[in-house]
């Protein structure tokens, strides 16, 4: 079983600011950590490995920093980890994002699985991963809580689908974007992390893959962000105290006041 | 479209060198194209940055048209559809283009009646019953054949689990922008673009996004966030019945069963949400209940709460939780913090009870009590059980 876990490094504290005077948002001195639920894809990953063998690979698009985040994959249980880092990725909204790692992929020999969070803590846009899979031309499910099995080239999940919770049986290879009901990440033994300094991570640059320069990066990004800004404050309304029996009741008379609830 | 600047060119040659086609000539001392294909290598060979691409800014006039998936569930509309039409309906006015929407499933076609009294000028139905069930596949296929016939220059999907998974595949499918989870949707008058606002980095920023080049432009919306059509059962519009290719109607996702999740818990629809946070404690909590069972209203709970085992992760309000948008919200024994505060913002409104008259929830409520939440939901049980038993 060849599985593909894609992962992204993210700011540590999604508490983040916009500059007043420039409108951008303020990055400096921020710590950048692993995509909580990449940690749950990983899991799931090594799980799906332990049980069936094979190997993982570790891809992350990202600037040279990221190779921190491939660093902790390996530590749980990665065999390869890919950097895909270049100047002309940069700016790269999800389209342009699934179009470089699809590129990425092709590279890599042959998958039966790929894995993915289902979303990110500071995009949140939870596309990724389904356009990464019509990109590769393959079946995605997405936010999948628990992944049961590998029988004849199927793969069986359970997701929620709003209303409903489905066990869904999926031709392999496909996509699956994870929640974090769908595993426990371990926690690397200091072995493991040691080993993790040491491992070689390749580098690919996007000269390296075959995409057109036209689709990837700020120019293939057919979204563009005008404007962040900070969101509008709720006013503070009022306020009253006194003993439980008049709060109560005053509480109950705005309740009757909004909404007839007799 | 590849463009020559006739002005910035300095006749160098150095793109018909590059062209791995032999597709400019430079006869006339300016480059000029037979047959390009498009590459982009003159592009990058020019020194003088005579030459641009231009992403089909000449099919952008081709696209007319709001177009809203229209959803269903177990053969029903999906609430957030009427939400969209509504606002599909005031998108299509400000462009002055019609305003479409695409139906799927099986034994569905009595709905797309519907779908015109809420505003939608022509109802295109796919019927077939491999569409009953909502598969990515089949249903991005056929709405992308769809979307490259009527050619719409919008194109608005509910933000439901189904959404966000069919959404961007169509998205990638067609090479557009997708914005997801928008809470704001406008047209900008002189540009005739869509002007996407939504919120990221957990709700702590807002971005406000376009997407000018690509067609069509493509949005997510959550239910509850936008206002529902208003409904003309005389409302002229056209129902267009289609038959799926079946190359189109296949599937390598099968859906083995389906279990409907426990209604009774479902924070999401409520009108009136009584919440509890970790001041409650286990006894709170049942008082909690009791109050909510009087009232009529539904459970939430913060993630603490939930984490304690007093309130089961379907009522968990917040970030990582559900996000609600009820006319009440009562937080009793909630700090307040962002992230639960991202899941109940947009309430309308907030009344909260908490110890700590310095907690941040009172920053966004309505109405603020400072007392201890336990005594406070005693009293409140005790007096609307009384004000009930006067009235009988």
């Amino acid at each position: 079983m060849n599985i593909i876990v894609c992962i992204k490094q993210v700011p540590a504290t999604t508490k983040v600011e916009t500059d007043p005077q420039t409108g951008t948002l303020k990055r400096q001195g921020v710590e950048a950590v692993i995509n909580p639920l990449d940690l749950h894809a990983l899991e799931a990953a090594v799980l799906l490995k332990e049980r069936y063998g094979g190997s993982i690979t570790a891809i992350s698009m990202g600037p040279p920093p990221a190779e921190a985040a491939l660093r902790n994959a390996i530590a749980v249980g990665v065999d390869e980890a890919i950097l895909l880092s270049d100047r002309t990725l940069s700016g790269s909204d999800t389209l342009a994002t699934a179009y470089a790692l699809a590129a990425a992929i092709r590279r890599v020999d042959s998958f039966d699985l790929i894995v993915c969070g289902a979303k990110t803590v500071d995009g949140d846009t939870a596309q990724v991963g389904p356009e990464l899979a019509e990109q590769l031309g393959i079946p995605n499910i997405s936010f999948v809580q628990r992944i049961d099995g590998i029988d004849d080239g199927r793969i069986t999940t359970e997701r929620v689908l709003d209303e409903t919770i489905q066990l869904v049986s999926v031709l392999l290879p496909c996509v699956l974007t994870v929640t974090k009901e769908a595993s426990e990440p371990r926690l690397p033994n200091l072995k493991s992390k040691i080993n993790s300094m040491h491992a070689t991570i390749k580098l690919l640059k996007a000269s390296d893959l075959d995409v057109d320069h036209k689709r990837i990066g700020l120019n293939g990004s057919p979204t563009q962000v005008i404007r962040v800004f900070p969101p509008e404050k709720r006013k503070k309304g009022v306020m009253f105290g006194g003993l439980p029996a008049e709060a109560s009741a005053r509480l109950l008379e705005q309740l009757k006041k909004i909404k007839q609830i007799e | 479209m590849i463009e020559i600047k006739k002005e910035e060119c300095v006749s160098c040659g150095l793109c018909a060198k590059a062209c791995p086609f032999g597709s400019i000539d430079l006869a006339k001392g300016y480059p000029e194209l037979r047959e390009c294909r498009q590459c982009g290598a003159c592009v990058e060979a020019c020194p003088r940055k005579a030459i641009v691409i231009e992403l089909k800014k000449t099919t952008l006039t081709e696209h007319r048209g709001v177009l809203v998936f229209a959803e269903q569930r177990d053969g029903k509309l999906v609430e957030v559809v009427y939400e969209l039409l509504g606002k599909g309906r005031e998108l299509a006015g400000k462009l002055d283009e019609p305003l479409y929407c695409v139906l799927l499933g099986r034994d569905v076609e009595r709905h797309a009646k519907e779908l015109v009294g809420y505003g939608a000028d022509k109802a295109f139905v796919f019927e077939h019953p491999l569409l009953e069930e909502r598969l990515e596949e089949p249903y991005s296929k056929i709405i992308t054949a769809l979307i490259n016939e009527i050619k719409p220059s919008v194109f608005l999907v509910g933000a439901t689990d189904f959404g966000r998974s069919l959404a961007p595949r169509i998205a990638a499918r067609l090479g557009t922008g997708l914005t997801a989870d928008c809470t704001f949707l406008d047209i900008d008058s002189e540009k005739k673009l869509l002007v996407q606002t939504r919120p990221a980095f957990g709700g702590n920023i807002m971005a406000t996004i376009i997407c000018p080049n690509g067609r069509p432009q493509m949005a997510t919306v959550r239910y509850k966030v936008m206002k529902k059509a208003v409904y003309d059962p005389a409302r002229k519009g056209e129902v267009i019945k289609r038959v799926a290719p079946n190359e189109l109607l296949e599937s390598r996702v099968r859906i083995l069963k389906e279990t409907r999740r426990d209604q009774k818990e479902d924070v999401v629809s409520a009108e009136v949400i009584v919440a509890g946070g970790k001041g409650l404690g286990k006894e709170g909590f049942r008082l909690l209940k009791e109050f909510a069972k009087e009232i009529g209203a539904m459970v939430g709970a913060s993630r603490p709460a939930v984490e304690e085992g007093w309130a089961q992760y379907e009522q968990q309000v917040g970030l990582s939780g559900k996000t609600v948008s009820p006319k009440i919200y009562l937080a009793f024994g909630i700090s307040g913090a962002v992230q639960h505060v991202s899941g109940m913002e947009s309430s309308e409104v907030i009344i909260a009870v908490n110890k700590d008259p310095k907690a941040p929830i009172f920053d966004i409520a309505d109405f603020g009590i400072v007392g201890d939440a336990n005594e406070i939901l005693t009293e409140l049980i005790k007096q609307v059980k009384s004000t009930r038993r006067e009235c009988i």
